[in-house]
């Protein structure tokens, strides 16, 4: 049945998604938007393996996928983590304050 | 005699170690000026030894170490003594100890006698160095460290600041001319290969070397002689030079170191005879300077000022003399002038210890009573130097004059003797009015006057026997009385390398035409000798002081303003030039562009600093930037 | 022997900065006296004939070709002899309350003796390299922490200038080391035998030409000098004058016209003009410096363009001129600084125009500061004579117009030592100089070292030509342009 879909529409979609998130990532300032953007970004690409993974045959692109959902989740906690103690000390969470170190 | 040579030089340099060392703290006067006068008396002593060996048989030449041997340049420390030499060392040694003697006397009161002493022996040796090195190198070292010695004695009164700037004044025109000679050398090194008398001279005959190249040679030494002898246009560090003790104006500025520039030339005949251009420019310049500086010794005050432009125009009748190709009649004027001018600077410095440090002569006058000796002396060094019959410089004088007629003509011949009878004016005027007519100076002076002691009197007996009978060295051949022309003789004999180290000249004109020439110029002498003595010797008879001259005699009395004209011309705006290079050229140019580049690369560095302002956004649409346009460089 | 030349200064020197101890200045002095008598020894038994002794050679980084070896021919052990002559004398004049701590000040010194060793004995072109950055970091500690007003914009101002300088110099190493054959190599004779294109020549020359002539300094890559040398510690100008810009005479006579010859016979009047020029330039501005120690700065810079010139002369008078030069210059003007440094001890000021009549107080200073000026003015028989006589010999052959310009400098060189000098010494006394007191016996001890020396050399000037004459020749007979 998958073979019915053809390959484009699964690169249309992941752009879609991966833009959407570019986007995303570029214009919001709130953080847990640009968390969530990254993570629109990556379960795009995401999307892309496993779509070629069987679009090729090949179970590389599927294993890939577990591992950057691995790292995924990791940079959400570690993302998150940060972006809890940034909130206590600024009661705030627009990553433009961000910008202590600039002096 | 070879082991004892290089001790004529070497003791008076002990001598000043001694002196220079231990005589500020440890010595008496007495004992300076023995420890000071002792060696000179010495290399005297070996310089007559060293003479009577080169009589009997021909140059002495040492050879101490390899100085500096470079390539095929190759310089010995060593020394040269033939005819010229030998004499050269008599006067300098002879007039030399004579002058420490009398300094004996004359610096007594003088804290800084030690050092005095010290210089002046340093002096010695390097003029002794000047004559008895055997290459143009050793030569050079006598030369700067003659000037070197100059400076320090004219400065030797260092709190008065004016005198330091004579000093310093003396050393540098001397060092413009210096800068000619050492030209002058290395142009001989490339042309000779070598610049040991010896070789160059040897190869003169033999070695085919083009006319400019010759004249180029010859001028720039002569570059050299016109600072150290005080020609036109160096001369004017001479009259300031009187700052110098006076000793030190009699030694050095008269008798010894101005000579360096005639016995230069007269070393280097060979090459002369060789370039008519080069001795044209020599003639010329002397001729110049003669009659220039007679004129500015008509109308100066200063009993020091005269005898130095009267030493000026004596050293243009002998570069005169040089140009006109007479180097042995150059040579016997340099030894007479030795004579007389040390015996009227020393003469000179009686009046002046007597009147408590007076110089001008409009403050003194009928001296004559209360300083006999030191009267007759001066009287007698004054008629020298005016040509008064069958002294010293009557002979010498008519010797140059005599050339002069015979190879420049009538009107060459015309205008030297101006300058001698220029040179018998200003003279005689000075003797009148500082010894005879009334006394002008305050009562103090007066109580003070007193003859000079012995050990200055002697000396300047002895200067005055040399000054009478001084002709006797070269009497004129037409005269035909024996030795007649000895000195020429002498010169004529034959140096290291075989050949006569100053050839005869010939004088082509016939014994009527010299017995007229020298009648004139003695009628001349003494016609001067006795309208000064009209015109000066009245009581109410005084010297218009400089402010009041005008016409001419401001011009003359303002030296024709050639100091103020080199300062205009050179010193003012050398001195401009160094503020201006400094400010603008140096700080605000080329460091302001060195500034500059280094404000640029910080100014770029805040204008890229400003990309980095932290913005996490900013960066971030910057690196989508970026991979669009790699995208798109690559796919579009 | 030539190890421990280097060994003996960096080894002190880390102790000396390590451990801190309280003697420091005698065991700086032990050391480089121990350095100064290995030299001698060294120089006892030296092989002039323009060999390398003393060769030290062992692999540093084999696999590329880099060797840490040392050695001295004639040039290097007169470089050598200069550099240890001087360091003594400099410790021993570095007395007084202005060098604290010590200890740090010594070892500095130290180190920078170390590496200018290295620098003068270096016969492969990275180690050259190395030390020739070397000694630029102590001497940049010195100047920053015990100059004067303005130290750490000067200081960084003469650091960068330098060290852009030598970059150049180290890409024109890089790329001569690039052809050299085989597996390349960074030894001196591989680098000699490169035969590169004239255009190549060209940039080689050039950059070699731009280290070398920020480091004397010549006229125009002067600016840094004057300040330097002005802010710098009294011990610092010494080493900057006396030692380090011969690292740049140096390296023109060993490294740039060896290694690049090809292009010099265009390059070299270019190079002869500037240094002139240069003479001619700094000596004016000489002429009016109001700072006895900016005076010298620039009497400086009118030295070494003379010397600059008569080494791209590329004769034998030029070149053997040069190298007795660069001995007499060091000399001289370690002389001339102290000489400054006694004074604003003393006065509290270097400006000429608050000193005078110092003469009478103090005979015995005046009559060593007289001995060293007259060498500095190049009064025959004295030590600075000799140099400036073959130079300008050299740069006349040359070209004697050039020559004669250059020769200008006996002129103003005159003028403006004997008016320093008169300004210092003579006049009438102000109530601070009247107070002036004389020398005391290390002061007595440093002077009439240099007053020694100026006058030895002066009637000896064979005995330093003899060191380096074989070399001059072999390496004259080698490389031509």
């Amino acid at each position: 049945m998958l073979e019915a879909v053809p390959i484009e529409y699964f690169l249309y979609l992941c752009t879609l998604l991966f833009v959407i998130g570019v986007f995303g990532v570029l214009t919001r300032r709130n953080a847990i938007v640009v968390l969530m953007c990254i993570e629109l970004m990556l379960n795009a690409v995401n999307l892309l393996l496993a779509a070629f993974s069987t679009y090729l045959s090949d179970a590389q692109g599927q294993i890939l996928v577990f591992f950057i959902m691995v790292v995924a989740a990791a940079e959400a906690a570690v993302g998150l983590g940060i972006l809890v103690m940034i909130y206590r000390n600024t009661k705030s969470t627009d990553i433009s304050l961000l910008d202590q170190l600039r002096n | 005699m070879q082991s004892l040579l290089p001790l004529i030089p070497f003791l008076p340099l002990l001598g000043f170690l001694i002196n220079g060392i231990f005589g500020r703290k440890y010595f008496s006067k007495t004992t300076v000026g023995l420890i000071g006068s002792a060696p000179v008396l010495v290399s005297f002593l070996l310089s007559i030894a060293c003479f009577n060996e080169v009589a009997t048989s021909g140059p002495i030449s040492v050879t101490l170490y390899p100085f500096l041997s470079v390539d095929s340049l190759q310089v010995p420390f060593g020394f040269l003594v033939d005819q010229l030499s030998v004499w050269m060392m008599l006067i300098v040694t002879g007039v030399g100890f004579l002058i420490h003697v009398y300094s004996i006397g004359y610096m007594h009161d003088d804290e800084g006698m030690w050092r005095f002493f010290a210089y002046l022996n340093l002096f010695i040796f390097s003029m002794l160095l000047l004559v008895m090195g055997d290459n143009f190198l050793m030569l050079f070292f006598g030369w700067e460290g003659v000037g070197l010695c100059s400076y320090l004695l004219i400065g030797f009164w260092y709190n008065n600041v004016e005198y330091g700037k004579a000093a310093r004044k003396a050393f540098i025109m001397n060092r413009i001319g210096d800068l000619g000679l050492l030209l002058g050398i290395f142009l001989i090194y490339k042309t000779f290969g070598s610049i040991q008398y010896a070789q160059v001279f040897s190869q003169l005959g033999t070695l085919e070397i083009g006319a400019g190249v010759v004249t180029a040679i010859c001028l720039l030494l002569f570059v050299g002689a016109i600072g150290k002898s005080a020609q036109i246009p160096l001369y004017t560090w001479l009259p300031d030079a009187m700052a110098g003790p006076t000793p030190v104006s009699a030694l050095i500025h008269a008798a010894t170191m101005v000579t360096a520039g005639i016995y230069l030339i007269a070393r280097c005949n060979g090459l002369y005879s060789l370039s008519p251009d080069a001795m044209h420019v020599v003639a010329i310049v002397g001729l110049a300077t003669s009659l220039f500086a007679a004129f500015i010794g008509l109308r100066q005050n200063d009993i020091k000022k005269v005898l130095a432009y009267s030493t000026v125009s004596q050293l243009g009748l002998m570069f005169l003399a040089l140009g006109m190709g007479a180097y042995s009649s150059a040579m016997f004027h340099v030894t007479t002038h030795a004579f007389f001018k040390a015996l009227l600077f020393l003469g000179a410095g009686s009046v002046i210890h007597a009147m408590g440090g007076e110089q001008d002569i409009r403050n003194m006058g009928g001296l004559r009573k209360a300083l006999p000796i030191t009267f007759w002396i001066f009287l007698i060094g004054t008629f020298a130097i005016s040509g008064f019959p069958l002294l010293s410089g009557f002979f010498s004088k008519d010797e140059i004059f005599a050339h002069v007629y015979d190879h420049g003509g009538a009107i060459w011949w015309a205008l030297a003797s101006i300058g001698g009878l220029l040179t018998a004016v200003y003279m005689c005027r000075l003797l009148y009015v500082t010894f005879f007519g009334n006394f002008r100076g305050t009562d103090d002076q007066k109580h003070h006057l007193h003859e000079s002691p012995a050990s200055m009197t002697v000396p300047l007996i002895i200067l005055a026997v040399l000054s009478v009978l001084g002709g006797v060295l070269n009497l004129p051949h037409f005269m035909h009385i024996e030795p007649s022309s000895w000195m020429a003789h002498w010169f004529a004999g034959n140096g290291v390398g075989g050949t006569p180290v100053i050839p005869m000249g010939e004088i082509g004109i016939d014994a009527s035409t010299e017995w007229m020439l020298m009648g004139i110029a003695t009628a001349v002498a003494l016609a001067v000798i006795a309208v000064g003595y009209v015109m000066y010797s009245k009581p109410d008879n005084l010297p218009v002081a400089d402010a009041q001259q005008s016409g001419l005699g401001k011009l003359f009395a303002n030296k024709f303003y050639v100091d103020e004209i080199y300062d205009a011309l050179f010193v003012n705006p050398i001195a401009r030039l160094s503020k201006l290079l400094h400010y603008y050229a140096d700080v605000w140019g080329l460091d302001g562009i060195v500034d500059g580049v280094g404000k640029s690369v910080m100014g770029l560095g805040g204008y890229f600093r400003r990309l980095q302002n932290g913005n996490i956004e900013y960066y971030l649409m910057g690196m989508v930037a970026g991979i669009v346009l790699l995208l798109l460089s690559v796919f579009a | 022997m030539s190890l421990y030349l280097i060994l003996i200064p960096f080894i002190s020197s880390l102790f000396l900065l390590l451990a801190r101890p309280a003697a420091s200045r005698s065991i700086a002095l032990a050391a480089s006296l121990a350095n100064l008598a290995i030299t001698l020894f060294a120089l006892a038994g030296f092989n002039g004939d323009g060999s390398f002794n003393h060769e030290f050679s062992v692999p540093w980084v084999s696999g590329a070709g880099i060797h840490f070896r040392l050695g001295m021919d004639g040039i290097s052990m007169l470089m050598v002899l200069l550099s240890n002559l001087l360091a003594p004398l400099i410790i021993l004049s570095s007395d007084g309350e202005k060098y604290r701590p010590e200890a740090r000040y010594f070892g500095l010194l130290l180190m920078m003796l170390g590496a200018l060793n290295g620098v003068f004995m270096a016969l492969d072109g990275l180690l050259f390299y190395v030390f020739y950055e070397l000694a630029l970091i102590p001497i940049y500690f010195i100047c920053a922490i015990w100059g004067g007003d303005n130290r750490i914009r000067v200081t960084m101002k003469f650091f960068i200038y330098t060290f852009v300088g030598s970059l150049f110099m180290l890409v024109a190493l890089i790329y001569m080391y690039l052809q050299t054959p085989g597996t390349h190599s960074f030894l001196w004779e591989d680098l000699v035998n490169v035969q590169l294109s004239s255009s190549a020549a060209w940039w080689v020359a050039v950059a070699f030409f731009l280290a070398f002539a920020v480091k004397m300094p010549v006229f125009p890559f002067h600016t840094w000098q004057p300040d330097t040398y002005t802010t710098a510690p009294t011990g610092g100008t010494m080493l900057l004058a006396g030692i380090m810009l011969k690292m740049g005479t140096y390296g023109v006579i060993r490294w740039m016209v060896p290694l690049a010859p090809e292009s010099l016979h265009d390059l070299a009047p270019i190079f002869i003009g500037l240094a002139v020029f240069g003479i001619v330039y700094a000596s004016i501005i000489a002429i009016k410096q109001s700072d006895l120690k900016r005076l010298i700065a620039y009497s400086s810079i009118a030295h070494v363009g003379l010397i600059a010139a008569g080494i791209f002369a590329w004769n034998k008078l030029g070149v053997q001129g040069s190298l007795i030069q660069m001995l007499n210059h060091g000399i001289n003007v370690v002389g001339l600084f102290y000489v400054v440094e006694l004074l604003e001890r003393r006065l509290g000021t270097r400006s000429l125009s608050e000193m005078g009549g110092i003469a009478k107080n103090a005979p015995l200073f005046a009559t060593l500061f007289m001995v060293i000026m007259l060498g500095a003015v190049a009064v025959p028989l004295t030590n600075g004579f000799p140099g400036e006589f073959l130079l300008l010999n050299g740069v006349w052959n040359f070209n004697p117009w050039l020559g004669a310009i250059a020769g200008l400098t006996i002129i103003f060189g005159a003028v403006y030592m004997l008016r320093a000098y008169g300004l210092v010494m003579f006049g009438p006394a102000n109530e601070a100089t009247a107070q002036f007191e004389d020398l005391n016996t290390r002061e007595l001890v440093v002077l009439g070292a240099v007053a020694l020396m100026v006058v030895a050399f002066g009637f000896f000037p064979q005995w330093i030509l003899n060191i380096t004459d074989g070399s001059v020749n072999r390496i004259l007979g080698a490389v031509q342009f």
